[in-house]
């Protein structure tokens, strides 16, 4: 479904991605582990097209996406969760979930994805009218997925859900991976928190200094010796 | 209380509507851009001259006047935006400052060279009210309606609709919205449009009031910003509270002193509060 083919980029002269290849399938969940400064989050920003891709292509369902501005690769059927969140502060929940609903094909549906929003997550119809930056951290995440959901993506981009998040926390934003993939959505996920999350994937990825260094299922990786020395400490 | 007084601080809550009005326009574009338009209010006294012209020269009738002008001056917000603003959007605030500081020099030569320095007046003379032994100005009191009118108006468009909210998200995070599907480039045009918009409005409402000359932008250009600087700049309810603030100080100024001393007193609160809170009247 989503592909890439010997993709490279970078900021200015400095080269953060080299020839990455990676294949995502309809209604499968994908991670990509790797150490801090290793490119996941380049990874992200240049599928969702906020960082240019300098080589290599991109496709989503056999249509070229490489090269695209951000704001048409959403309506591509791309949502990205960022790094850290990045929720409206400022705005309310349901705010926030208006903002994620901006793209034409998700407004003429609104109530109805506000509905199953809701649905997926209760607490925020708890809190629809709080100002989104005075909630707890794993409300803010839930908020934050669920702003992205509201566009109708057919692939999810979650970069490190479980950031700066107490551990029971964690185990809660997991649970909520588990059920966007009951959803039958196709999920891309970069994580440092490398046993919760393949816990949670098909297959997952190693991306070290910019490059694809090893892939499997999980299963294969769990077992993988020198993932479970360098990242589980086991 | 002194009859006089009164008078004076009901035609300071008037005088606060158009600059009010100002504020916002300011507000709005500084809180998505980042970027001061110190020019706003020669982009005022263009929506001026057009009208001057357009009714005294041309015979247009006022009504059609006013909507040419809010029109056009909103237009030229966004020529503003694309010919000088853009450029330098990722530029440092110093040479944004600059750049607007000179299209200011620029429109203000711009109008001495084409239109002299003469007073103009569009003549239209509306009736002072008298209440309870109280002159109103009948052309201010219009100005405090519609300044009013297109605040709330302002208000409803950023709280109710997409376009609306994905502005005052912008503001928050300029960056994140592309990932909704927001196109940064047009959400800051259409914010130049409102902003040229809310000039063009305040141009109709001050020609009914002031006669029109290249300066005029330096007698209420300083204290719109002073206003917005008091509110928090970027905070446009702050700014809209601010407006009345300033507004009082400058009518009760004025029935104390005189209309130069009052612009003294404004200043010197300003400078003052400047002093104890930096950051402006609302600030956490």
């Amino acid at each position: 479904m989503l592909s890439l083919a010997t993709v490279s980029a970078g900021y200015g002269s400095f080269q953060a991605l080299f020839g990455v290849s990676l294949e995502v399938s309809r209604g499968e969940a994908v991670g990509v582990i790797g150490p801090n400064g290793a490119g996941k989050t380049t990874l992200m920003r240049v599928i969702s097209g906020i960082l240019p891709m300098r080589q290599g292509a991109m496709t989503l369902e056999g249509h070229s996406i490489g090269g695209m501005p951000a704001h048409r690769v959403v309506e591509q059927g791309i949502a990205h969760v960022p790094e850290n969140r990045r929720l409206f502060p400022r705005l309310s929940v349901e705010e926030n979930l208006r903002v994620g609903a901006f793209i034409p094909s998700a407004r003429a549906r609104f109530s109805e994805r506000l509905d199953w929003v809701y649905d997926l997550f209760p607490r925020l119809k708890d809190r629809r009218n709080q100002l989104a930056g005075t909630m707890s951290g794993g409300e803010q995440q839930m908020c934050a997925i669920a702003r992205a959901l509201m566009s109708k993506p057919k692939v999810l981009l979650m970069d490190e859900p479980s950031a700066g998040l107490a551990p029971l926390v964690v185990a809660q934003v997991f649970e909520l991976v588990r059920k966007i993939r009951a959803e039958g959505l196709t999920v891309l996920i970069v994580e440092q928190n490398v046993q919760q999350v393949l816990e949670v994937v098909d297959r997952a990825y190693l991306l070290e200094v910019g490059a694809i260094k090893l892939s499997g299922t999980a299963t294969e990786l769990k077992g993988n010796s020198f993932i479970r020395e360098s990242y589980m400490g086991l | 209380m002194d009859i006089y007084l009164v008078e004076a601080i009901i035609n300071g809550i008037l005088l606060g509507g158009v600059l009010a009005l100002l504020a916002l326009g300011l507000n709005l574009i500084f809180g998505v851009m980042d970027v001061v338009w110190i020019c706003y209010a020669d982009i005022v006294m263009c929506g001026m001259y057009a009208i001057y012209f357009l009714y005294v020269q041309y015979g247009v009738p006022l009504p059609l006047t006013f909507v040419i002008a809010i029109v056009g001056v909103s237009g030229l917000g966004v020529l503003v935006h694309l010919l000088i603003i853009a450029p330098v959007l990722d530029s440092p605030p110093l040479n944004q400052l600059l750049a607007t500081g000179g299209l200011l020099f620029f429109l203000q030569s711009f109008a001495t060279l084409m239109f002299g320095t003469d007073f103009r007046n569009i003549g239209v003379r509306l009736p002072v009210l008298e209440i309870a032994g109280m002159y109103v100005s009948f052309a201010r009191l219009i100005a405090f309606a519609v300044g009013l009118i297109g605040a709330v108006a302002l208000y409803f468009f950023l709280k109710r609709t997409y376009v609306g909210t994905a502005i005052r998200a912008i503001a928050q995070d300029r960056e994140i919205v592309a990932l909704m599907g927001i196109d940064q480039r047009r959400v800051y045009i259409v914010v130049s449009a409102i902003g040229g918009a809310l000039a063009g409005l305040a141009a109709c409402l001050l020609a009914l009031q002031y006669d029109v000359h290249p300066f005029i932008g330096n007698t209420f250009g300083p204290v719109i910003f002073i206003i917005c600087v008091l509110g928090g700049l970027g905070n446009m309810i702050g700014g809209f509270i601010a407006a009345f603030v300033i507004s009082q100080i400058i009518a009760i100024g004025g029935y104390y002193g005189s209309t130069e001393l009052s612009y003294v007193f404004a200043f010197t609160f300003f400078i003052i509060l400047m002093l104890i809170r930096p950051r402006g009247l609302f600030a956490p």
